[in-house]
């Protein structure tokens, strides 16, 4: 049984340089702003700070270290989390995605085995469902994801909602309205800022990166956020 | 503004709104868009209409809440508000005598003129006693639409224009006047039926070009009975209502099992008025 005690919200870093990623501090602001009325999920910037980008099970492993420290005796509790003073078990971290996401670790040069490996053994995945996709059938292909499916927690979607990233910037860029898709404040700022509009400056315009295509060469891409 | 080239155009959502979602409102939005991109048509206006407790639904929880959660939902909307006529009768009232009201109502130049509403009180936005529309109501049918005054069309989702079909749901001349004396603005999931609905029957064919088929590519499964079954279970709405109504369900607690259970065994109103009829016809 688990109590999920946060979460998190890791923006890319800007050097992943996938098409049409607006710069790293409008997604940033453009988060807190849609996580306004949470109590319990945060974003978090370390990650798109970093001089380069850098792979998910890198990200992972940084964020766990530093919920071990700041929930250590040596520190005393955290005052931020709901956590009861002994907790019976080291908190977990897992990582939170789409199933589109898990489909992609079959994409070739995307994900290193080892990397997977480790995201599926040392830390779980949690899930969500998505429409046109078989999470079942992505994790009986593979052996690895085969051997941790234990730790692979699917979260069937009751409402299912497709709005996907993609289809916002598409019809803001054609004028249509997303009210009601994203929250107000994050509509006020997309448009106080001019961004996603067929005509706004934006980074990564002109590569061939789609997230789930291979990169060119040196270290393995990992995709982190839904297209 | 006005754009003498342009049919004004009032959209009109009848429905439980049990309890209003964002995908009710999303239907406005993608409607707008739709309508207006055509070129031929400029939307001034979208009311939601929640109907009356008389409507007897399983599950149907007071008008009066109902409407305040409609309320809650379009505070920041521009151009969407609530009517709270329609619920306010005592007796359920037919979708084409609410399109009726309405037209009328912006026939005798109500425009910004809207009923008391029972508890919300928008600031800026008086609201007056329609006194008018009492003598306008019985009215048989529509003179020719004085120019100038928008046209009320019925904004609804595919699953409405498919209950056409239900034995005893709707008359089969009110169906022939909202779709010929009013028209249609209908939002669908891509590859659904609704064309193949429109071409099987009869009456919405030889009305097709006031049956206006809007996609929607985003599939929006936020039904209100996926919302109270998500309540029922303790699972999180957020995010698939709007935060206030959200907020509002939350104090009120006011879905639950036993609210569920309302009208369990009762009729719906327009089956048992259209059964009741002796000269009820076949309905599309």
């Amino acid at each position: 049984m688990y109590q999920v005690i946060g979460g998190i919200i890791s923006p890319v870093n800007d050097n992943y340089k996938k098409k049409d990623l607006a710069a790293a501090h409008h997604r940033v602001a453009m988060v807190q702003l849609a996580l306004q009325m949470s109590d319990w999920i945060r974003v978090d910037t370390w990650e798109c700070e970093q001089a380069q980008w850098m792979e998910t099970v890198k990200v992972l492993r940084h964020h766990h270290h530093q919920l071990l420290r700041s929930l250590s005796p040596e520190e005393g509790p955290d005052q931020g989390t709901a956590v009861s003073p002994a907790p019976a078990a080291a908190p977990e971290l897992k990582f939170l995605c789409g199933a589109d996401v898990l489909k992609t670790f079959q994409t070739p040069n995307l994900w290193k085995d080892e990397h997977i490996q480790e995201i599926v053994e040392k830390f779980g995945l949690v899930c969500v469902g998505r429409a046109g996709h078989d999470p079942k059938a992505y994790i009986m292909g593979s052996p690895i994801l085969r051997r941790y499916q234990h730790n692979i927690h699917l979260v069937r979607e009751p409402v299912q909602n497709e709005i996907s990233a993609t289809y916002i910037r598409s019809a803001l860029g054609q004028g249509q309205s997303v009210k009601y898709l994203l929250p107000d404040a994050v509509i006020a700022y997309i448009k106080n800022h001019n961004l996603y509009s067929r005509d706004s400056p934006q980074k990564g315009n002109g590569t061939r990166n789609s997230g789930a295509e291979t990169g060119q060469g040196g270290p393995a891409t990992a995709p982190l956020s839904s297209p | 503004m006005e754009d003498p080239g342009k049919t004004e155009v009032v959209l009109l959502a009848c429905g439980s709104f049990n309890p209003v979602t964002n995908m009710h409102l999303r239907l406005f939005e993608l409607a707008r868009d739709y309508m207006n991109g055509t070129g031929k048509y400029r939307v001034v206006k979208g009311i939601i209409s929640p109907v009356g407790d008389a409507y007897k639904k399983k599950g149907l929880i007071s008008a009066h809440h109902r409407v305040i959660m409609a309320e809650l939902a379009t505070k920041n909307s521009s151009w969407v508000e609530v009517d709270s006529w329609e619920s306010l009768q005592k007796e359920w009232t037919e979708t084409e005598k609410v399109l009726r009201h309405h037209q009328e109502k912006l026939e005798a130049g109500g425009c910004d003129r809207q009923q008391d509403s029972p508890v919300l009180e928008r600031p800026g936005r008086k609201r007056k006693w329609a006194e008018q529309r009492s003598e306008v109501s019985q009215k048989k049918s529509l003179e020719p639409r004085t120019k100038g005054v928008p046209e009320v069309k019925l904004l609804c989702g595919a699953d409405i224009l498919e209950s056409f079909g239900v034995p005893n749901l709707w008359k089969s001349e009110d169906i022939a006047k909202i779709v010929g004396v009013y028209g249609l603005v209908c939002v669908t999931r891509v590859g659904n039926d609704a064309q193949k609905f429109i071409y099987e029957s009869d009456v919405l064919w030889k009305h097709r070009a006031n049956i206006h088929l809007v996609n929607e590519w985003i599939t929006n499964d936020i039904s209100s009975t996926k919302i109270r079954r998500a309540l029922r279970r303790g699972q999180s709405i957020r995010y698939l209502v709007p935060d206030l109504v959200g907020e509002y369900i939350e104090k009120h607690s006011l879905y639950s099992s036993e609210s569920e259970e309302r009208n369990v065994g009762v009729v719906l109103a327009p089956l048992q008025r259209n059964t009741a009829d002796t000269n009820s016809n076949p309905t599309v």
